[in-house]
């Protein structure tokens, strides 16, 4: 088999293809590298992943990689700033308990943490771009928008029970905007595994606010409470179970758990259902596992599960929506979030 | 056939190569048809070598393996609760066995014959003989060690995967074996749901979660497999 001889074909029908596989030199790291790993017999479809890699961008109608960085980078300086303002608020850490107060400075050191590494990865090479950068007093988190409208949440920074409920809800659009933008990512890898790291990190916060929330904002063991059935708006799982009764704040964060745009498609495309999907890879999850007939899995809770092991992505404009209501009208951040 | 026959005429416009090299199953048969030699002989099979597969349906194997590898825990947990589980408990630890079955039957459903138990003479008997499952504590380090290995797994092998639908529907999944580490960590010790040993806590990846490769998943996981070794040669590595 003539490698060489084949991509040097396929340059003259396409003569970006090396553009496409890097650099010339990697692909070329690439295959000796499995020629020394795999047997003879798998190279040709590894080379075949390779040519796959490399053209899976060439179809895709996807936001820029640059664009979701700073996409994310938004949504970390939101919720960064959440953090750095109730947590030096007396009002909201007298209303928690000590773990619980600890439990938060974590998250809120972590948010700022995400800021400072996203804004190091757009302003570094390959990107090279400057961060977007909001004010602190673009933010409005009462949701009034400013004064543009009347507060959703007028004693958020005041009242620890609110703080908690808006941080799920902030934690929880989290989750959903890094997976909604992860296949946006794959053009480059570096970015995509951090990202998903990211991602694991925001969905370990969005557990941690859960299990405070359904033990009570002064419970010191609050993973030690469980959930109250039927009552997962005030005592939400750790995890989301259906639509969370829309949320912590039912009338007002529906859309956090809620459909995306498109809210709907097939196993081959993708497309964003809200959090009380239960078809995965075109299959009803709950259909399959009571198929399936485990014992000791009830219906009832093969139903919860089909809903509650899946977080479902959100598209970019459905999760600027969301984010706009803590911003300032007339602000360069909600220009930016329009 | 010749290397240059397929290219030769010049005839092949690049509008058409590129709609041609979009659908994987041409791009192998094309890579195929760049072959002069015939297909060496497979490596043979090493008796209790778990081969997992290559590319994306790999990758699935290792990400199923690893699934049945966590509901085969849960699951002795729910049959044979340790005497000292606390209220609470009991019903969190069948929401996490029935989260593992639910993802472990949607691999399943989206491998089809595909699995890599068709290799198998019967199903893997997985081993835990080297964590404690009658203590509350035993099985809450032992649900923490897998749930953290899990989430480092998913980090470190999404970015191997070609198919974007694929990536999308493994992400799905990823999110939540966060928020069960991140639980299970809080019912063991309170607060340390995002700890230093899972989240890196110095340098550029602050705050960043730490990725694992399946050759470094695997090692870490290997006790379970025995007498099976699991083969990681075969899965992308970049």
């Amino acid at each position: 088999m003539n490698i060489l001889n084949l991509l040097s074909d396929i340059e003259k029908v396409d003569p970006e293809v090396f553009d496409r596989l890097d650099s010339r030199r990697r692909v070329f790291q690439h295959l000796s590298g499995l020629g020394g790993k795999l047997a003879a017999a798998a190279v040709p479809l590894a080379l075949g992943a390779v040519l796959n890699k490399a053209y899976a961008g060439a179809t895709a109608t996807q936001a820029s990689v640059l664009e979701v960085l700073n996409y994310a980078l938004l949504l970390e300086h939101l919720e960064a700033n959440f953090y750095n303002l109730g947590m030096v608020n007396t009002s909201i850490t007298g209303g928690l308990s000590a773990n619980n107060v600890k439990a938060l400075n974590t998250i809120r050191a972590d948010e700022n943490n995400h800021v400072i590494f996203l804004r190091g990865v757009i302003s570094a090479a390959p990107f090279s771009s400057t961060p977007v950068n909001p004010a602190v007093s673009d933010f409005d988190y009462t949701g009034a928008q400013g004064g543009a409208r009347a507060a959703l949440f007028p004693d958020v920074l005041s009242n620890a029970a609110t703080f908690l409920a808006v941080a799920q809800a902030l934690e929880d659009t989290g989750v959903r905007a890094y997976k909604g933008s992860a296949t946006d990512l794959m053009a480059n890898k570096t970015v995509l595994e951090a990202a998903l790291n990211i991602h694991s990190v925001e969905a370990r916060h969005a557990a941690r606010l859960r299990t405070m929330r359904r033990g009570g904002a002064l419970t010191d063991r609050a993973s030690l409470v469980a959930a109250v059935p039927g009552s997962a708006s005030t005592s939400p799982k750790s995890w989301v179970t259906g639509r969370d009764a829309n949320g912590p704040a039912p009338g007002k964060t529906d859309a956090v758990y809620g459909p995306g745009t498109p809210a709907t498609g097939t196993a081959a495309t993708i497309f964003f259902p809200a959090e009380d999907n239960l078809t995965q890879a075109s299959a009803n999850i709950a259909t399959l596992l009571n198929s399936a007939a485990i014992a000791g899995l009830t219906s009832p809770n093969a139903t919860l599960a089909a809903s509650e092991a899946f977080d479902e992505p959100l598209d970019m404009a459905t999760v600027k929506a969301i984010a706009r209501n803590f911003v300032r009208t007339g602000t360069p951040t909600f220009a930016l979030l329009s | 056939m010749s290397d240059s026959s397929f290219f030769g005429s010049g005839a092949l416009e690049r509008r058409t190569f590129l709609r041609v090299v979009g659908a994987s199953a041409a791009t192998a048969s094309l890579v195929l048809a760049g072959c002069s030699d015939p297909a060496p002989e497979p490596t043979p099979t090493v008796q209790n070598q778990l081969l997992l597969g290559e590319s994306d349906t790999g990758l699935l194997n290792y990400f199923y393996l690893l699934k049945q590898l966590e509901v085969a825990f849960y699951q002795k947990i729910v049959d044979t609760p340790p005497s000292n589980l606390v209220a609470g408990d009991k019903a969190a630890f069948d929401d996490l066995r029935d989260h593992g079955l639910a993802h472990r039957e949607t691999l399943r459903f989206a491998l089809g014959a595909s699995t890599y138990e068709t290799r198998l003479e019967r199903p893997l008997a997985f081993d835990f003989s080297s964590i404690v499952l009658t203590s509350r504590v035993g099985v809450l380090t032992a649900a923490q060690q897998l749930e953290d290995l899990s989430v480092a797994a998913y980090a470190g092998a999404l970015p191997l995967l070609v198919a974007p639908t694929t990536v999308a529907l493994l992400a799905k999944i990823a999110s939540v074996e966060a928020r069960h580490a991140a639980f299970v960590r809080d019912l063991r010790t309170p607060g340390t749901f995002a700890g230093n040993d899972v989240v890196v806590n110095a340098g550029a990846l602050q705050s960043v979660s730490l990725a694992k490769t399946p050759v470094q998943v695997v090692e870490e996981a290997k006790a379970f497999f025995l007498p099976f070794v699991v083969v990681t040669q075969s899965l992308p590595s970049a």
